[in-house]
Order: structure tokens, then C-alpha cells, then sequence
């Protein structure tokens, strides 16, 4: 929260003289300093590393030799991802049909806690109201109630309706095979909005007010003042904003596992794979290569809008 | 092969509604605010003019903001779904913990008192209390310290993303990888683990390193502390990066050594952040479910709270168990939240 001060030095550290850490780190002693930072690098990176090197390798390798052996004795085979997405043994994996449960989930969403939450953080910035200050204040602590404090009653929302005291005010939704998308969507797009009210609060608040009175003025109306003027500038707020929502989507398992089901119509990579790590723990061609296949679309959208994804964490981000 | 696009059908159809749901609510509420005041505008100018043309004298307008209803439909989603998919289950869940496993009777503080009566959740709230004190504690400083470290150093961007990257991976994702460094193989065999191997290799016989208390729990900390390490490092980089340089000259004219310079510059220099990134990091540790799950699935004494709450509510059908676990959840976050609104609100003051 308070972190968001920081954000311009990020983008100018090059006009910077120097900086404190720059300054201790020359005068501890440079070479062992250097030498642990690459050290904690190789720690990072030699987990997820020996993990793609092994998905490539022959089943009858992985099982009998480290991965670091592929550098003596390099053999490479696709037959792993052959056999995780589209094997046809239902031990196999069957990736490819959960990995479209994957985008299928994950698509929606992101979408709607994204509209909910700009539509509401402009509300609570730019309109007047009475009790504007204690919605706010509600939405903002909601952050803290975990996820799994609304699990059970939720899904018997799904499962029974709601009843009270033997009155039916909402009939069971009676949600099956695909149709049960819907109740995932739903329980992600609740629990992400405080979040995302917080986040994009922080950025919708701190434009100009110049510019909103300007727009009054001249008789906008607020829904026009939120597409025409305020979605364009919050647009950065938006992608990362989004980019959080998708990556915890996408990796979510506890909320999948519970409004998903494990069927291969809806869960998504996530459940499968906790699956096979559990069932069959010791086929690692197939662990390796669908482990790789979760997480490689995450990797790109990280790696290639990394900046964007920074600027939210900088902005007091707290979820889990 | 067996991939046919013809079962995937009814899925993309499914993705399909989902997405004209969300341009229909979306579009149709802007469209509907955006219509409605127009026309309401439209038909008041009318009257306005009926009444000048009648004679009438017009009353000084007393136009009152329609604020209140914009304010109204703009959060009318937000409220919406926080009410039936937070609020309400939340109050509900309180209620389900002081009853039985299929809630039909009332069974008053009971199941609270279960907790504390079996050894085995016992060591389920010490595994907790361990992973919320290591986690963030050594996350923090593993990422303080690299942070420091690559400082302006050559490569500074690849070095940081290098970190970072875990923060990406699915926790379901991180568990295989690890799990696939912790793999064992019997000494006579070739190690396929990593730290076997590493192992072997310092002269020691292979272990089963997931299967042996308490060691295990502290294996699978490991993992979370390499998740998030890289959030941490991220953070407080940027901090480090904000402290003004005028208080570096100064010191250096005082002829502080790097030592003394790291903590009475830079870390109270920092601290703000380092709160926000201790706070974050412990309340994601406390909720921590897929790791546990994944690696061990609770077994060999590795159990957390998070996870035998999934198991009493969702697999052994022991509701107000498993919502009582929840709450007890709740609680322990409860002051975690509440040190960092007292700290966010002392530095505003300052």
C-alpha cells in the first residue's frame, strides 16, 4: 500500500546517481557477494530446470538416471507430450481436454471481476454519495476473510438453493457436467473483487480532478466519463490487474477442486495434475511433461508482460 | 490420439455464453445508464418548455445529482457478489461451525473443542504455527538479501526474473517439480532426485525425504519459501530503490561502514515494505492448501490447517468440523491484518 510511492524509481533508476544497496554491495566485499547472488540464482532456477530437460527425456531414462546425465548421454523424445495430451489409456493424462477446461475457467473469470471492479472503484472515487467511505472500508476488509471461511455455504448455494427456515427463496441451480463452468466462474469472480476493487481504487482515485470536473462540466454523464476518459488512462491498472487475476486462476486448485468436480468435462489442469501426482507419483514422464504443459502458458504471459505484473504487486497487493 | 474437437464442443459453447453473459451485464448496465438519464433529460426539457409556453412561472430548479443512483448501479454487481459469495457464506459458516457434521443439530462450542483434544490436529496447528514463522521470515530475507545484492548490478533485470519466476508456477506445478528433487531411489539404484544425488554424493545413504517427520515439513516449506522469495525480492527492490540519496552522502560523510549502513539506512529506510511483504507472505502461508496436498496429501505428518479443514468439510463430510477449522483460519489472520492497518496508519501520521 504504501509501496505504490516507489513505483516512478523503478521506472528511473538509470538517472539515479547510485542507490544504498548499490553502495553496500561495493563495499561488502564484490567477488563473495557476487558469487551468492549467483549462487541463490542456480538454487532458483535448477528445480524448474531439471524438471523441462527431464519432460524430454525417454521414459525408460527418466526413471533410471538423474536428468543431469542428458548432458553425457543427450536423448530427446516428444513422446511424453504425445503421450500426456492426447495419450489414450485413461492413466495417460488426457491433457489436452483439461487444458481447454483450463481456458474455458479462466477466461470469464478474469473478465468479470475486471468490469465489477473498475465499475465499482470509479463509483467509489469519483461519485458522490452518502456512505461511499463505509463500502469502501467493507470491501477493503472483506480481503482478509479467507476464501475458505465461504466454501461450504457456497457450494450448498449451488447444490440446495437457499431455504430459510423451510421457505425456499432461491431454487438448487442443479448445475451438471458443463454447465458446472458457471459455478466456477461465479466463485472466482466473488472472491477476487476485493482485490480488485482495492487495486484499481488506488489507480481510478489518483487521476487528475481536473479532468473529471472538466468532463462534468462540459455535461458528461458518469457512464460516459468512465468508458471515454477513465478506461483508457486506467488501462496499465487493467493489465495488471488482469494478469494477477489470470495467473491465480489459472493456477487455482482448491477452488477448482471444490466447484469444478474431477471429471475431464470441467476440472482443469491444476486438479488433473494433483491427480496424477498422487495416484501414479512415480511416472515421471508423464509428471514431468504435464507438469511442463501447466505451467508453460503462465510462463509466456508472465515473461512477456512481467512489467505490468510488477506495477500491481507495487501496489499493495495481498491475496492467497 | 485421442483428441476430437467434437467433445470439446459443448465446452467452448459453454465459454461462448460466458461471454455474451459478460458483454450483455456489462454493456447492458452502461447502456442502461447511459439511456435512461438521456431520455429523462429529454422528457423534463419538454415539460420545461410545455410550461414556458403555458405561462407558467418556473420554479428555480432544484436539480437533484442523480449521484446516488449511478453510485447505485455502477456497484450494484460488486455488492451483489460479494454479499451471496462472501458475506453471507462467511456469517453461514461461523453458524455451521457450532453444529454437527451434517448440520442438523446444534452442538455448541464442540467442535472447537475437538480440535484441541486430538493429538493429531495438534500437530496439525504446530505444522501451521512452523510454516507462518519460517515462510515469511525466510522468504523475506532471502529476498532482502538478493536484492541488495544484484543491485545495480550488470544483468540486473535477467537476475531479478530469474527469482521471480516461481511466482508464476502453479503451487501444483512447484510441488511436482520439488517433489521430482526430493525423488528417491534405493541406495543400490541410481539416484533420479537431486538431492539425492547431492547427497550420495556428500557420502550419505539416499533418503526418503518426504516420508520422514519432521524433516518433511520443512522440506515442503522449502518450496513455499522459493515461490515467494521472488515477490519479496520484487518489493523490496523497488523500496530499496526509492531511499533518497541525500541520506547515503550523508552518512558516508559521517564514514559509516557498509555494515552499519544496511541497517540504520537501508532497513529502516525499507520498513514500510518490509511489513507489507512479511504480512502478505504470512496470511498466503496460513491459507496454504495445493503444496501440502500435492506433495504428501497431509500424510507422514505434514498436515496444515487449510488442508484438514478440505478434508473434514469436503471428503469426510464433517461440515461443522471443517468449518470450525475455517474460522479458527479466520482468527489467526485476524492479527496479522490488524499489526499492518496500525503500522499503515502511524506512517501516514508521520
Amino acid at each position: 500500500m504504501t509501496v505504490t510511492t516507489t513505483t516512478p524509481a523503478l521506472a528511473g533508476t538509470e538517472t539515479q546517481p547510485t542507490t544504498v544497496a548499490g553502495r553496500v554491495r561495493k563495499r561488502l566485499n564484490t567477488r563473495w557477494g557476487t558469487a551468492a547472488s549467483i549462487l541463490i540464482a542456480i538454487v532458483w532456477t535448477i528445480p524448474t530446470f531439471g524438471l523441462l530437460v527431464s519432460s524430454f527425456r525417454p521414459e525408460d531414462q527418466i526413471k533410471t538416471t538423474g536428468w543431469w546425465t542428458f548432458f553425457s548421454d543427450p536423448q530427446l523424445t516428444l513422446e511424453n507430450y504425445e503421450q500426456v495430451l492426447f495419450g489414450r489409456s485413461s492413466s495417460a493424462g488426457q491433457l489436452a481436454s483439461y487444458f481447454v477446461n483450463s481456458i474455458v475457467i479462466t477466461l470469464p473469470s478474469v473478465l468479470f471481476p475486471l468490469a465489477f471492479a473498475a465499475l465499482a472503484a470509479y463509483a467509489l472515487a469519483w461519485i458522490n454519495f452518502r456512505g461511499r467511505d463505509w463500502i469502501y472500508i467493507g470491501i477493503f476488509t472483506l480481503q482478509i476473510v479467507p476464501l475458505q471461511m465461504a466454501l461450504v455455504p457456497l457450494l450448498s448455494f449451488f447444490s440446495q438453493g437457499i431455504s430459510v427456515s423451510g421457505v425456499d427463496l432461491l431454487p438448487a441451480w442443479n448445475l451438471d457436467d458443463e454447465q458446472r463452468f458457471i459455478q466456477v466462474w461465479f466463485a472466482h469472480t466473488c472472491f477476487a473483487l476485493p482485490l480488485g476493487v482495492f487495486l484499481l481504487h488506488n489507480f481510478v482515485s489518483q487521476l487528475p480532478r481536473d479532468l473529471m470536473e472538466a468532463a462534468r462540466v462540459d455535461g458528461a454523464t458518469h457512464p460516459k466519463i468512465f468508458r471515454t476518459i477513465v478506461l483508457p488512462l486506467i488501462t496499465p491498472a487493467l493489465a495488471a490487474y488482469g494478469i494477477f487475476q489470470f495467473l491465480w486462476v489459472w493456477n487455482d486448485l482448491l477452488v477448482a477442486l471444490i466447484f469444478a468436480g474431477g471429471g475431464d468435462e470441467t476440472a482443469p489442469l491444476t486438479v488433473r495434475l494433483a491427480e496424477l501426482a498422487g495416484t501414479r507419483g512415480n511416472e515421471w514422464q508423464r509428471l514431468t511433461a504435464g507438469a511442463f504443459v501447466a505451467i508453460v502458458v503462465p510462463l509466456l504471459v508472465f515473461l512477456s508482460l512481467q512489467r505490468y505484473f510488477v506495477r500491481g504487486l507495487l501496489a499493495g497487493s495481498v491475496k492467497g | 490420439m485421442n483428441f476430437d474437437f467434437a467433445d470439446e464442443a459443448p465446452k467452448l459453447a459453454m465459454l461462448l455464453y460466458g461471454v455474451v453473459a459478460f458483454v450483455a451485464v456489462v454493456g447492458g448496465l452502461l447502456l442502461l445508464l447511459d439511456a435512461v438519464p438521456a431520455r429523462l433529460a429529454r422528457r423534463r426539457e419538454a415539460r420545461l418548455a410545455a410550461a414556458v409556453a403555458a405561462g407558467k412561472v418556473i420554479e428555480p430548479g432544484r436539480r437533484r445529482p442523480r449521484d446516488g443512483l449511478f453510485a447505485l448501479f455502477f456497484l450494484l454487481p460488486t455488492v451483489l457478489m460479494l454479499g451471496i459469495g462472501l458475506v453471507v457464506p462467511a456469517i453461514r459458516t461461523l453458524v455451521l461451525s457450532f453444529k454437527n457434521g451434517d448440520s442438523t443439530e446444534w452442538v455448541g462450542l464442540r467442535n472447537y473443542g475437538w480440535m484441541f483434544d486430538r493429538p493429531e490436529i495438534v500437530d496439525i496447528l504446530v505444522n501451521t504455527a512452523l510454516w507462518v514463522l519460517l515462510v515469511p521470515l525466510l522468504a523475506t530475507c532471502i529476498g532482502l538479501i538478493y536484492a541488495v545484492l544484484i543491485d545495480r548490478a550488470r544483468l540486473e533485470a535477467l537476475a531479478k526474473s530469474l527469482i521471480f519466476l516461481p511466482m508464476a508456477i502453479s503451487f501444483v506445478g512447484a510441488g511436482i517439480i520439488w517433489k521430482f528433487v526430493y525423488a528417491f531411489r534405493p541406495a543400490e539404484a541410481d539416484q533420479i532426485g537431486l538431492l539425492n544425488q547431492v547427497w550420495v554424493w556428500l557420502g550419505g545413504e539416499p533418503q526418503q525425504w518426504l516420508t520422514n517427520s519432521p524433516l518433511n515439513t520443512l522440506l515442503l516449506i522449502v518450496v513455499m519459501i522459493w515461490i515467494q522469495a521472488g515477490f519479496a525480492m520484487v518489493v523490496l527492490s523497488a523500496a530499496i530503490k526509492a531511499i533518497p540519496t541525500d541520506m547515503i552522502e550523508a552518512a558516508r560523510i559521517d564514514g559509516v561502514n557498509a555494515w552499519q549502513l544496511f541497517w540504520r539506512i537501508t532497513v529502516p529506510g525499507i520498513r514500510p515494505a518490509l511489513i507489507v511483504v512479511v504480512v502478505t507472505i504470512s496470511i498466503a502461508t496460513l491459507k496454504l492448501f495445493d503444496i501440502v496436498r500435492t506433495m504428501t496429501n497431509g500424510n507422514f505428518n505434514t498436515n496444515v490447517i487449510a488442508t484438514e479443514m478440505y478434508n473434514q468439510a469436503f471428503r469426510y463430510g464433517q461440515t461443522g468440523q471443517g468449518s470450525a477449522l475455517a474460522v479458527v483460519l479466520f482468527v489467526l489472520v485476524i492479527p496479522i491484518v490488524i499489526y499492518q492497518v496500525r503500522n499503515l496508519r502511524r506512517q501516514r501520521e508521520v
